[in-house]
């Protein structure tokens, strides 16, 4: 039973990551692939002001903020290069984060990590928090859904299509192209934020090992598997993830495989999203249905 | 209104427009016409910000527009088309008309959550102003249909139909009627006629050349990046450097 509540909660928790990724890459066709270092920027914040004593609500605002300020600075020179090397940019920018992490010993304590991260006050530390902390994350997960789900069904969603299906035709239209962009990954940002936070409440332990390109495929795969641009593809896909990443456990895997297993889940993923992208590029739910032709 | 003043550009050692001096006067329709690689949608670009110029000034209604970028100058009201079609082949016509609609507040995030009726009755609006030029260019049964499947001259159609959203004062059409049958371009040049009526500047490339002689008051002459000629259609056949441009590019063809 508490083992379903975990992964519900997981599931949730990547369900927030996928629907923010999924409004950059979705809807503005924005390929970030540092989208993780937004998940680790709230975790970090989080953990770091909750450890020094600050609300745990109070540190989660702080991170969600923090997180979507990173993304900010991190749009302004990204969007100035073409596509392709924005991808790169942000490939980039999560790897720093990930070595600022493991080096600037004095705030993150390096590989070591940040133990004891509390929950908010009023929820119960061990399996006894678990049903609370699974409807925190369904509330927060419901929020952004609905959140998201108004911005993409807007005219600001609108223009994110017509940027991503030509951006030509958006700036001869009076789009003003890098804004919107700009306030879109702000937005993803901050949402990666809000999941890395109440991940990191969750766990209470985090280190630089959690936020790698394995994380970054992950919750790529989340979204094209489930569907970009549309509003249930990346809930539809965290859940699809992370149950089988459950599932596996069970696979009876010899004992002295076990250290083989992990550096392969990355490979198996990346293995997975290519195949998708290859054969089935819109994934379990198609934005457009192409009737006739 | 439009005044260009020595606009320069190059790519390498190629002048793609050289020195090129016009003023567009308030009303009517202008043409620009001239041999293939010219330098007529280069001039284009230039005017709406696409590409970086060189050297020279332009300015629209006092404005100093060279190198703005395109949002600001289409701000303005200078609103074009491209040589290419370019539908958004992914959404419906009526959306492809809907989102190119200029000053939408819905696309603040702001609003969306603070203000959500007036966003409403703004879509509301849009809508109802959409469906009002797509019954115009004859277009309203294909409102629903996903614009990438529309015909090669229905998207040309559609096209303007955008850029009437978008509250044009001065429209850049490439080539409008370059692939489209006789009964589209009668359409489309009713329309034209129609905005050329309201007071709405139009100053297209084309290179039917009947066609530009019943439209356009007045018409330049492009060749090898210069503009060598500018008045009346009727002149322009007379004229010998205009002879030459495109006797030359014949005999090139032969
Ligand atoms: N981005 C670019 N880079 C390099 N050269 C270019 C570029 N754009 C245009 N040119 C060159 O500039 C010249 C003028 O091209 P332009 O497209 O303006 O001609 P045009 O008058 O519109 O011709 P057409 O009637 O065929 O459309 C051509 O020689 C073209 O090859
Ligand atoms: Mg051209």
């Amino acid at each position: 039973m508490d083992y379903i509540l975990h992964v519900l909660i997981l599931a949730l928790i990547y369900s927030i990551f996928a629907v923010s990724l999924n409004l950059e890459l979705g809807y503005a066709g924005l390929y970030n692939f540092g989208h993780v270092a937004f998940f680790g920027i709230g975790a970090y914040i989080s953990a770091l002001l909750s450890r020094a004593g600050m609300p745990v609500e109070g540190a989660m605002l702080c991170a969600m903020a923090g997180a979507g300020i990173a993304g900010g600075l991190l749009a302004v020179p990204a969007l100035r290069v073409t596509e392709d090397y924005f991808g790169i940019a942000t490939l980039v920018f999560a790897e720093m984060f990930r070595l600022v992490c493991l080096n600037e010993r004095w705030l993150t304590k390096g590989p070591m990590g940040l133990p004891g991260i509390p929950r908010p006050a009023w929820i119960a530390r061990g399996v006894d928090g678990l049903p609370v902390y699974l409807i925190l994350t369904a509330l927060a997960a419901a929020g952004v859904f609905l959140f998201v789900r108004r911005l993409t069904g807007s005219p600001f969603g609108r223009a994110l299509r017509v940027i991503r299906e030509d951006e030509h035709i958006a700036q001869a239209f009076g789009k003003n192209v890098l804004l919107l962009k700009i306030k879109t990954i702000v937005t993803g940002s901050a949402l990666a934020g809000l999941a890395g936070t109440l991940w990191a409440h969750y766990i209470s332990y985090i280190s630089p090992a959690d936020f790698t390109l394995t994380e970054t495929i992950l919750v790529v795969l989340c979204v094209v598997l489930g569907g970009r641009g549309t509003h249930w593809g990346p809930v539809l896909g965290a859940f699809a993830v992370i149950f089988f990443g459950e599932a596996v456990r069970f696979l009876p895997i010899p004992h002295e495989l076990h250290r083989y297993v992990a550096p392969l889940q990355g490979m198996v993923y990346g293995g997975i999203l290519v195949l998708i992208v290859l054969k089935m590029p819109s994934g379990m739910i198609a934005e457009h249905r192409r009737n006739g032709a | 209104m439009l005044r260009v003043r020595n606009v320069t550009k190059s790519f390498g050692a190629l002048m793609a427009v050289h020195d090129v001096s016009f003023e567009l006067g308030d009303i009517g329709i202008t043409g620009m016409v001239g041999p293939n690689g010219s330098g007529k949608s280069t001039l284009f670009h230039i005017l709406t910000g696409f590409y970086r110029l060189d050297r020279g000034e332009i300015f629209f209604n006092r404005h100093a527009i060279a190198n703005r970028p395109p949002h600001q100058i289409s701000r303005l009201g200078v609103i074009r088309s491209f040589q290419q079609t370019r539908p958004l082949p992914f959404m419906s016509v009526r959306d492809n008309l809907i989102a190119v609609a200029p000053r939408q507040c819905g696309e603040s995030i702001w609003p969306l959550f603070f203000s959500p009726t007036r966003v409403r009755r703004q879509e509301r609006a849009l809508r109802e102003k959409a469906d009002g030029v797509l019954d115009l260019l004859k277009l309203a049964p294909l409102a629903d249909e996903l614009a990438g499947r529309l015909s090669y001259g229905q998207q040309k159609l559609m096209e303007l139909g955008r850029i009437l959203m978008a509250d044009p004062r001065l429209i850049l059409l490439d080539e409008p009627t370059a692939g489209i049958n006789p009964t589209m371009i009668r359409q489309l040049v009713a329309v034209l006629c129609r905005l050329c009526e309201e007071g709405i500047q139009i100053f297209l490339i084309e290179h039917n050349m009947p066609l530009v002689a019943q439209l356009c008051q007045h018409v330049f002459v492009m060749d090898s990046g210069e503009l060598i000629f500018s008045g009346t259609s009727g002149n322009a056949r007379r004229d010998p450097r205009v002879v030459e441009a495109y006797l030359g590019r014949e005999s090139h063809a032969a």
